[in-house]
């Protein structure tokens, strides 16, 4: 569950502020560059009723309310540390609304252990020369600039690094998330076998290629579930049609690569195209803790 | 310490079979909280309520995986249903292409593991390795694990090898699929002076330097209750900067770039 509702939470995201560049500042926003994908299923009771997810006390098996529930650190098996929202607001990062350009490096320098997940920057402001004249010298130098802000009470390490004159803001894992090989037990390196090495890298020769071949991120599975259901809805086998709309779990999608280009296109649009994906309402106090990655 | 292999499966590479076991390249530092119930502090439990009048409890074996092919209208799948439409299991690790070393897009990346040869394998892991370095190539494998197809680019690090698993197609957008934003077109001085205030910026990536702050406050307020003590609260200093015309504040960044440079 932690890294479903990580997923959403994290699609939801939708910032506005400023990349600066020495004095230069670019109003902009960030815009998921990714979406959940993949066959995506509902749960439902064997008649084809919705399923809910409720809250119960594991003890007493009351159904809880969000106000009934607070967020607990385990200090030692089974005795916890309560801490509550206010407190946690208390330290939160101050809002920022700057990613401020401090120091360029060399994209081939960034190991991608670090790259976590991809956000497009959208130019806000009345002019996007600004956000093109950086565009441009960062792919001509292949350069990447490095910047830490907050977004939704975090605080996050960035690259923004520009491919098709788009610039991208990649979140980067911090240092202390990264397991270095020793920590997971590998062993020390040992010298390769000439006589292996080219052996293999005259294997590996006919099987080069200039760039990444997409077709091999299909996602074949998903496309399998979409025939089969199709197939199954033909013969009128377990066909349901649910009684209500599902409010908890329903998302009005709007197609992620719709609403880029949109906001990429228009000035205007920038500004007011939402998130791809919104989630059903009225989950305020899940939304923190989803946050804090609360399992139960 | 040995970490636990979270997959074992075998590199194949025409006639070479490196045999690898898998594992996590990232841990989990966030602060981890347990939702509770505010009156006892028991952990709260998720159940399953049909969304109707009754709103009874649904036990997991009544559940059903509805897919939804038109709005409100499912096809109800069993599980040995969707098993069967799953790729069929297997241990190899197959070299589908070579591409040069980092021209993967960042955003395809989701999540790192290292490599560790298996009984037997150590000689052809240290060759692996020091092929795809010399060679300057990254590969692109592909491989079937607990049911799911899954992509990465297994790349030599420092005599290890790395995996980092890419997200598939459908979950990303990628530049080459949109249009850059319209704009005028910048001029020769304003290019030069991009230029050069870049690389007056210009540093090594040193990712060290960087602290999630927050996350060690979260620690420290956690610490801090569990001892009955309360913690002090932080104020944040934050800064302002003038608005300037492109060109001036071209000029006037690279002016305090350099004068950064000399006295740092």
């Amino acid at each position: 569950m932690p890294e479903e509702t990580e997923k959403t939470s994290r699609v939801r995201g939708f910032w506005s502020g400023t990349v600066t560049f020495g004095l230069v500042s670019i109003p902009v926003s960030l815009m998921p560059a990714t979406r959940s994908g993949g066959a995506h299923f509902r749960m439902l009771a064997s008649d084809g009723t919705p399923l809910a997810r409720r809250w119960v006390c594991s003890k007493d098996e009351a159904p809880l309310a969000d106000a009934d529930i607070v967020r607990g650190y385990e200090v030692r098996e089974g005795r916890f540390v309560v801490v509550t929202d206010e407190e946690l607001e208390a330290i939160e990062p101050k809002k920022s609304r700057d990613i401020e350009l401090r120091e360029f490096v060399s994209c081939r320098e960034i190991d991608p252990l670090y790259f976590e997940r991809a956000y497009y920057l959208v130019p806000t402001g009345a002019s996007t020369k600004a956000y093109a004249l950086l565009a441009r010298i960062m792919e001509q130098t292949e350069r990447a600039g490095i910047a830490t802000f907050v977004m939704r009470e975090r605080e996050y390490l960035v690259a923004l690094l520009a491919a098709n004159g788009i610039i991208i803001a990649e979140t980067l894992r911090f240092a202390d998330e990264i397991r270095a090989p020793e920590d997971v037990g590998l062993p020390a390196t040992k010298k390769a076998e000439a006589r292996r090495v080219s052996a293999l890298q005259h294997t590996a020769a006919r099987l080069h290629a200039k760039a990444l071949d997409e077709k091999l991120l299909a996602d074949e599975f998903a496309a399998a579930v979409e025939t089969a259901a199709r197939k199954k809805m033909e013969k009128g086998r377990d066909v349901v049609e649910a009684k209500e709309a599902p409010e908890e779990e329903g998302e009005t999608t709007v197609d992620l690569m719709t609403a880029l280009r949109k906001a990429l296109g228009s000035r205007e649009a920038g500004r007011r195209v939402s998130p791809a994906r919104r989630g059903g309402s009225g989950r305020r106090v899940g939304e923190r803790r989803k946050q804090k990655r609360g399992t139960a | 310490m040995n970490a636990r292999a979270l997959w074992k499966g075998v590199i194949v590479l025409g006639k070479t079979r490196v045999p690898v076991r898998l594992l996590s390249a990232v841990q989990e530092r966030d602060v981890h909280f347990r939702l509770l119930h505010a009156k006892d502090h028991a952990p709260v439990r998720q159940r399953m309520v049909r969304r109707d009048d009754e709103g009874q409890e649904v036990q997991r074996d009544e559940m059903r995986k509805g897919y939804e092919v038109e709005p409100g209208v499912f096809v109800i799948f069993e599980k040995e249903e969707l098993a069967a439409l799953q790729p069929d299991e297997s241990r190899d690790i197959e070299v589908a292409q070579l591409v040069p070393r980092g021209s993967v897009g960042p955003y395809w990346y989701e999540r790192p593991y290292w490599l560790a040869a298996d009984t037997g394998g150590t000689a052809d892991y240290a060759a692996l390795a020091a092929a795809l370095e010399k060679d300057e190539h990254d590969a692109v494998v592909q491989w079937v694990m607990r049911g799911q197809k899954r992509v990465a680019v297994l790349r030599a690090h420092d005599g290890r090898l790395l995996l980092a698993a890419l997200r598939p197609a459908d979950e990303v957008v990628s530049p080459e699929q949109l249009e850059p934003p319209a704009a005028e077109e910048p001029d020769a001085k304003e290019l030069r002076l991009a230029e050069q205030l870049v690389s007056a910026l210009e540093g090594r990536f040193e990712p060290d330097k960087y602290r999630d702050e927050y996350q060690d406050r979260v620690r420290q307020l956690v610490d801090a209750k569990a001892r009955g003590r309360k913690p002090p609260r932080r104020a944040f200093p934050r800064r302002r900067r003038p608005p300037a015309s492109l060109t001036s504040a071209l000029e006037a960044s690279l002016r305090s770039a350099k004068r950064g440079r000399k006295s740092a």
